[in-house]
């Protein structure tokens, strides 16, 4: 696999489908023999293909959960395409082809002609400013060790890693979904970063090499050695459309002693049009493992896209003083659906955990908070603090909140505060009457609301995901 | 649209509710020359309003012309609050008869951010809290809106910081208030303090001042009434709302209504202040024929 310039170029020429082998496709369905050929097609060595296999197998055995909050026909995975090559996901041939509605967000938001397409799916022929923003980065990170490529790119390059790593947090047969994912997943990102190095800046999707398309079956890799702390940003704000409407990604973070993962998401792939045809079934399996003494692992998402979100960005907390903490900002709007939350598991001394959730309903949407924080018997003097915040705009959307706690360490100390509250008639007038619209005053009542997650966030991030609450809100109140 | 660009002298915030063409820099439009005054008229003709089947004003009629101050009393429950929320455009309200008109336009068809951007502005007697969106946040907003609707270019975080420390001075208020949340945990009195803030920094054509006396202690109640007096001009009209006199010693109005059930009962100079806080409100209502005992 070549990372040159001019094949890095051609790449982004042909809409970016990232590949490395020619065009054919493999029929729809799932068996073991497709499994085989994804895994020869990406040149995979042995151990991938028995872990994929061995996936498979486990996943025949598992049932679809539907113990979430949401409601969707059956998925029928035989009809699915597990890989796909580029020519056969067909692009759309002009703008005219997209949802208006999508349009009108991209012009709000900023986005240029060309990225437009390029979100929406619409054939390119433009080279992207990213790709060399994309190669300086990685020449700066690769002087101090760290490493940061596709999936498909580590598991050439640094085997070894890939092997002692994958599937240590999220295992093969964690859940339905994992298990599909380790199954068949296409590609994702990779990152390392060794001892004691602090990775000097955010390291993120977008702007890395191969980032686009790596379809539905993502799966991503972090890893911060002893002492080591990094920050990684995925998605962006623009609303992705994309053919595939199940995405199953996985995501694994590990902190060895002393190390930090920060991950923050903003997530807005397409949630359908106004009835939610169309969208996007988001089904992600995301856990990190705070694996060493004072590690730190840490989640912030903004979830506002998906016609159906169901994700849970959960740590492990096995490091005597290690900490997890998951800030969430959940938007459901129209038809949208959304359960999310998180599990904290302490299992360390002295671990200490923080949960602050945010959940906004509006139009018909239907918004579910699940959360689980677990203490384990040798958890002395666990800590968690839980806030759980819910918002309501109109009186056709729903939120609810399923907290669960098991404690089996009596040292432990447990705080937990929720609210629900309706965004106010008087709230909305109070903005009003001081020259505001009231898209304006709801999309500033919803970021006060938000606050404390979006400080969390990167602070271009923040702006944009304020920006982009806006949106997602419009044509909430009249 | 409103016109005249004017600021007086300790009035250095730029008029936001003048049109300007071209760029230009707040700091550049705040040493603009006065001009062009051109006052302005609030006609309320029979104005009748009320809560679903409730009426709660019964044909309310008065004229402001701009550079007047009009006091609004009344004992609690007369309507007063229901004549600012009216005014304002607050939709909780409805208008069953009569017309306002403001500046020849129809008011009553004007949202309630056009009413706002086109110089309207209601000091409430219950602000509203907004958790998490700080003071500095919010009413930059506002102000830029404002701009923006009158075709001026808006100020960023850093322009705006500056032009309001005058404003902070005039009410006497720290600036560490603009990073606070709206309203959220501010005692009684510093709610009101932090709307005539608000209405210095907005610099309205016409202010209504709802109860902005209640929760002041004697101090607080003269620095609030002289920031008013420091906004007061020829081309701005003020309403001030108010169950009591003493904001009056202050704040000089050039007439005095009294309102009693949804109706003006009386009306007079500034005079007419002191006989009510001698005689009470039943005074005029008897007088006025209204009946005691209707609040
Ligand atoms: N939201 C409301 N719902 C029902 N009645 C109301 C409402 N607001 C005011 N009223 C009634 O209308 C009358 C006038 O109220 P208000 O305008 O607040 O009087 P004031 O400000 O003079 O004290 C009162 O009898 C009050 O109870
Ligand atoms: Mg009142």
């Amino acid at each position: 696999m070549s990372s040159g310039i001019e094949a890095l170029v051609n790449r982004e020429y042909a809409y970016g489908f990232v590949t490395d082998v020619e065009t054919d496709t493999v029929p729809a369905g799932l068996n073991e023999d497709v499994i085989r050929t994804i895994s020869a097609k990406k040149n995979e060595p042995e151990f991938m293909l028995e872990w994929r296999l061995k996936a498979y197998r486990r996943w025949l055995t598992m049932k679809e959960p539907h113990w979430g909050n949401v409601r969707y026909p059956p998925i029928d995975y035989n009809s699915l395409v597990y890989y796909s090559a580029p020519k056969s996901v067909k692009p759309l041939q002009s703008l005219d082809e997209v949802d208006p509605e999508l349009l009108r967000t991209y012009q709000k938001l900023g986005i240029s002609l060309n990225e437009q397409k390029m979100l929406a799916g619409v054939a390119v022929d433009a080279i992207f400013d990213s790709v060399s923003v994309g190669t300086t980065m990685r020449e700066e990170l690769g002087k101090l060790g760290i490493i940061f490529c596709s999936f498909g790119e580590a598991i050439q390059t640094h085997p070894d890693l890939v092997e002692k790593y994958l599937g240590t947090v999220v295992p093969h047969s964690d859940n339905f979904f994992a298990a599909l994912n380790a199954a068949v997943f296409s590609d994702g990102s990779f990152a390392y970063v060794p001892k004691g190095v602090k990775c000097p800046m955010e390291l993120s999707t977008y702007f890395r090499i191969n980032s686009k398309n790596t379809g539905q079956f993502e799966r991503t890799l972090i890893i911060a050695d002893e002492g080591a702390s990094v920050s990684y940003l995925e998605g962006c704000t623009a609303p992705k459309r994309d053919e595939n409407q199940l995405h199953a990604a996985v995501v694994e973070l590990i902190a060895l002693d002393n190390a930090s993962v920060k991950y923050s998401t903003v997530q807005n792939w397409y949630s359908g049009d106004a009835e939610g045809r169309g969208g996007i079934y988001n089904f992600v399996t995301k856990r990190g493992k705070a694996a060493g003494v004072n590690s730190k692992i840490s989640w912030t998402q903004v979830e506002t896209g998906s016609a159906i979100t169901w994700k849970y960005p959960s740590v492990i907390l096995q490091g005597d003083n290690s900490t997890g903490e998951f800030y969430s900002v959940a938007v459901v709007n129209r038809k949208q659906q959304a359960d999310t939350g998180t599990k904290m598991i302490h299992i360390g001394k002295n671990t200490k955990s923080t949960i602050v959730s945010k959940g906004i309903s509006a139009g018909q949407g239907n918004n579910s908070y699940r959360g689980l924080v677990r203490v384990l018997p040798k958890a002395e003097g666990a800590r968690n603090y839980t806030q759980c915040d819910s918002m309501l705009i109109g009186n056709n959307c729903g939120a609810h909140t399923f907290p669960y706690i098991e404690v089996q360490n009596n040292t432990a100390t447990l705080e937990h505060e929720a609210s629900t509250s309706k965004i106010g008639e008087d709230q909305i007038f109070y903005c009003k009457q001081r020259g505001l619209s009231a898209e304006h005053a709801v999309s500033m009542i919803v970021s006060g609301f938000c606050r404390e997650v979006f400080k969390e966030l990167p602070m271009e991030f923040a702006v944009e995901a304020q920006q982009l609450l806006g949106i997602t809100l419009e044509g909430s109140v009249g | 649209m409103l016109s005249g660009t004017g600021s007086a002298q300790d009035h250095a915030l730029p008029d936001i509710h003048s049109r300007q063409t071209g760029r230009s820099s707040v700091r550049r439009f705040t040493q603009y020359k006065q001009h062009s005054i051109t006052g302005f008229v609030l006609e309320i003709n029979d104005l009748h309003a009320g809560i679903g089947d409730r009426e709660i004003l019964r044909g309310i009629t008065l004229k402001v012309n701009a550079g007047e101050v009009h006091a609004v009393m009344g004992p609690n429950g007369s309507g007063k609050s229901t004549l600012a929320q009216v005014l304002a455009g607050n939709p909780s309200y409805q208008v069953t008869k009569g017309t306002v008109r403001y500046n020849g336009l129809d008011l009553l068809e004007m949202d309630p951010e056009v009413r706002a951007q086109n110089g309207i502005f209601l000091a409430f007697q219950y602000p509203v809290e907004i958790p998490g969106v700080s003071i500095a946040y919010f009413l930059r907003s506002a102000y830029n809106e404002i701009r923006k609707a009158n075709g001026q270019e808006e100020v960023d975080p850093l322009e705006f910081l500056d032009l309001v420390q005058d404003r902070l001075r005039l009410v006497d208020v720290d600036e560490s208030m603009l990073s606070r949340s709206v309203n959220q945990g501010f005692s009684g009195g510093e709610k009101k303090r932090n709307e005539i803030f608000q209405m210095a920094v907005l610099s309205p054509r016409l202010a209504i001042l709802d109860e902005t006396d209640s929760g002041l202690d004697i101090d607080a109640l003269r620095i609030v009434a002289e920031g008013v007096n420091k906004l007061r001009s020829p081309e701005n009209a003020t309403i001030v709302v108010t169950h009591y006199q003493r904001l009056l010693n202050y704040i000089i109005p050039d007439f005095v209504h009294v309102l009693a059930n949804g109706r003006i009962v009386k009306s007079g100079g500034k005079e007419l202040a002191l006989e009510l806080e001698e005689h009470g409100y039943d005074w005029v209502q008897n007088s006025a024929g209204v009946g005691a005992g209707a609040s």
